[in-house]
């Protein structure tokens, strides 16, 4: 029963909503940013911004065409963050949203370093730092309402329901017009598959996604070393008892000639 | 050997590593009170810099000889390295501490350093390594505690830690076995990130044999050096048969690195010019070519300068390739539009606080304790 979100891409215009729903919703302040020549603000999300809409400009004959794209945590399925933390403190819940517990956190950022996504973010700037993301509003989730970016969009660019419903909709939604989307779902087989999807007329690289994401179940790297731990304890302690007691009677024969 | 007088405390060099302590203690009271933003170029891009690069993933690696030297001398009963074992132990100890002190103000919240105790998650290769710095760190202090206690005039404890050496030394072999390893592990899970150079999915093991050659360099080294600082009489015998372990271990690497290296980007791609071709050629040539090379000759191997030299390529070459797998080889992958990384004035003067202080509380220990007793009673 783990909750999903469909982007459809071809539905948002840009308004960003979302990102204002998303800070008064998580209580989140404003970080300065400075012109970049470009509609994206901020740049890149931050530990005061879960969610953003990224303004994409492209050119289809001839014609300049603009993309917006939302931008949060995906919530893995077998989320890489939550399966580095030494002490538990982000969670992969049953009802779908990656949690984090800041009570548990020791600080040592190593989902950070783990997330192909680039989406746990730091408070650098405090002496008593959190580890911020996209909570997937598991608040509200918890109490029956829907996400707070979900709610708030004009144009119900975002789905939200069960995952397997939601995964039948993306592909009903690729199957009946064909020509509106790109043959692809984003999140169905990255990082072993996200809880968020997202659906798209343009090429999903042309966009800004991250290509370059490992298929397979990434915890799962880490755990194929794991798993070996047992036997490297008895191969290294019988290995070592087996060498002490050799050298030890050589010794002791060494001695009685 | 020198008796206590003899060495001289306050050199000109270790007055240089105290002020580097206390300017480095300073900068971490800043880092304490106001954040890791405020003396760190960390970013939300680069979430590990400097300190886990060479100070963790180093200072462990330097710290391997303790393992060694005690499991060749308590486990395998080879008594030509009797002499060291004290030192080697002592060093390995100083290592670790570095490398938990380090940890434990590079994580933002250093007050819950001991969650990982409590709090088991044994899918995470973090919690294992958390773990098991702890534990190692317990079997060094237990490991060096005779020299302590016979200090104190403690003959009884000194005893009884006499009496139960030999498993716990086993214990802290195992434990080195999988912490050395572990650290590795620590990057399977970024396939993509990290260059793949360095990245495969077998290479924590890599990790545990370069650190075999790090730890026997670092005896070497620390072995010639004392013999020139503290007067202790260093035993050709005894570094020869060091640089025969660096050799055997240096072709093992060398063998498994050209393996993975033919599974990987292939032999051609060393030479594409890009950053993380030159890192990985510099890499190699410093850790693995030219100390076999070198160990290859006989004159060499039985030449105390040239292998001061040897040891001292070793141990950089190894260092590097923690900072290559820590920085250079995720750096393409993590860098974006406004992150990048360069160590801050401050990250460098801490982490050379840190070395100073594995150093100087070395050499207060030879001072003070009984670290090379053996070569004491021969003289």
């Amino acid at each position: 029963m783990a909750k999903s979100v469909l982007i459809d891409l071809t539905r948002c215009i840009g308004c960003r909503g979302c990102q204002i729903a998303c800070k008064e919703w998580n209580e989140r302040s404003v970080k300065p940013t400075t012109m970049t020549g470009n509609f994206t603000n901020p740049t890149e999300l931050n530990s005061e911004c879960y969610t953003r809409i990224k303004f994409v400009e492209q050119e289809k004959q001839a014609l300049p065409v603009w993309n917006f794209v939302k931008d949060q945590c995906l919530h893995c399925k077998n989320p890489a963050c939550a399966s580095v933390c030494p002490v538990e403190a982000l969670k992969k819940t049953e009802a779908g949203p990656v949690t984090y517990n800041f009570s548990r956190c020791i600080g040592c950022r190593y989902c950070m370093l783990a997330c192909p996504f680039y989406i746990p973010k730091y408070e650098w700037e405090k002496a008593v730092p959190w580890v911020r993301k996209c909570t997937f509003c598991s608040d509200r989730i918890a109490a029956g309402l829907v996400p707070a970016c979900v709610k708030v969009c004009p144009t119900n660019t975002m789905l939200f329901g069960e995952y397997d419903e939601i995964l039948k909709e993306a592909n009903k939604r690729l199957t009946d017009s064909p020509g509106k989307y790109v043959s692809h779902i984003y999140g169905k087989d990255e990082a072993g598959g996200t809880s968020w999807l997202y659906i798209s007329p343009v090429p999903f690289e042309s966009l800004g996604f991250n290509m370059n994401v490992p298929t397979t179940k990434l915890p799962d790297l880490t755990w194929a070393y794991i798993s070996k731990i047992p036997a490297v304890i008895g191969v290294v302690l019988t290995a070592g008892v087996i060498s002490w007691a050799i050298t030890r009677r050589n010794e002791n024969m060494g001695k009685e000639e | 050997m020198k008796t206590e007088h003899e060495i001289k405390m306050w050199t000109p060099f270790t007055i240089l590593m105290c002020g580097l302590m206390g300017v480095g203690g300073l900068i971490l009271l800043v880092r304490l009170f106001k954040g890791l933003g405020a003396v760190t170029n960390l970013n939300d891009r680069f979430p590990w810099g400097l300190w886990i690069g060479i100070d963790v993933l180093g200072g462990v690696a330097m710290a391997a000889g303790g393992f060694l030297i005690a499991g060749a001398v308590y486990i395998l009963n080879m008594k030509k390295y009797r002499p060291i074992v004290r030192a080697s132990i002592l060093n390995a100890f100083f290592g670790y501490l570095l490398a938990a002190t380090a940890i434990t103000l590079d994580i933002g919240l250093p007050w819950n350093i001991w969650h990982p105790i409590f709090m088991w998650q044994i899918h995470s290769i973090m919690w294992v390594v958390a773990i098991h710095v702890v534990l190692y760190t317990s079997t060094l202090a237990t490991e060096s505690s005779p020299m302590f206690f016979e200090k104190l005039g403690m003959e009884k404890a000194a005893n009884f830690i006499h009496k139960i050496i030999v498993p716990v030394v086993l214990f802290g072999v195992l434990l080195s076995t999988l912490h050395q390893s572990s650290l590795g592990a620590v990057y399977l899970i970024v396939p993509k990130k990290l260059s793949p150079f360095w990245y495969n999915s077998q290479f924590p093991w890599l990790f545990l044999i370069s650190a075999v050659m790090m730890g026997l360099s670092m005896v070497s080294l620390e072995t010639i050096l004392s013999e020139k600082f503290f007067k202790h009489k260093a035993d050709m015998g005894i570094l020869s048969g060091l640089a025969r372990g660096v050799l055997i271990t240096g072709v093992i690497y060398f063998a498994a690195k050209l393996w993975f290296l033919f599974q990987g980007p292939g032999f051609a791609a060393v030479f594409n010019g890009s950053m993380e071709a030159n890192m990985y050629l510099l890499e190699m040539v410093i850790s693995v070519v030219g100390p076999i090379l070198l160990l290859s000759m006989k004159n060499v191997r039985e030449n105390v300068k040239s292998l001061l030299f040897v040891d001292i390529l070793v141990i950089s070459g190894v260092l590097l390739n923690r900072l290559n797998v820590s920085i250079f080889g995720v750096y393409r992958d993590q860098a974006a539009t406004g992150f990048s990384y360069f160590p801050s004035w401050m990250e460098f003067v801490v982490t050379l606080a840190f070395i100073s202080f594995s150093i100087v509380g070395f050499k207060v220990c030879v001072k003070y304790l009984r670290v090379f007793p053996e070569t004491e009673t021969q003289h």
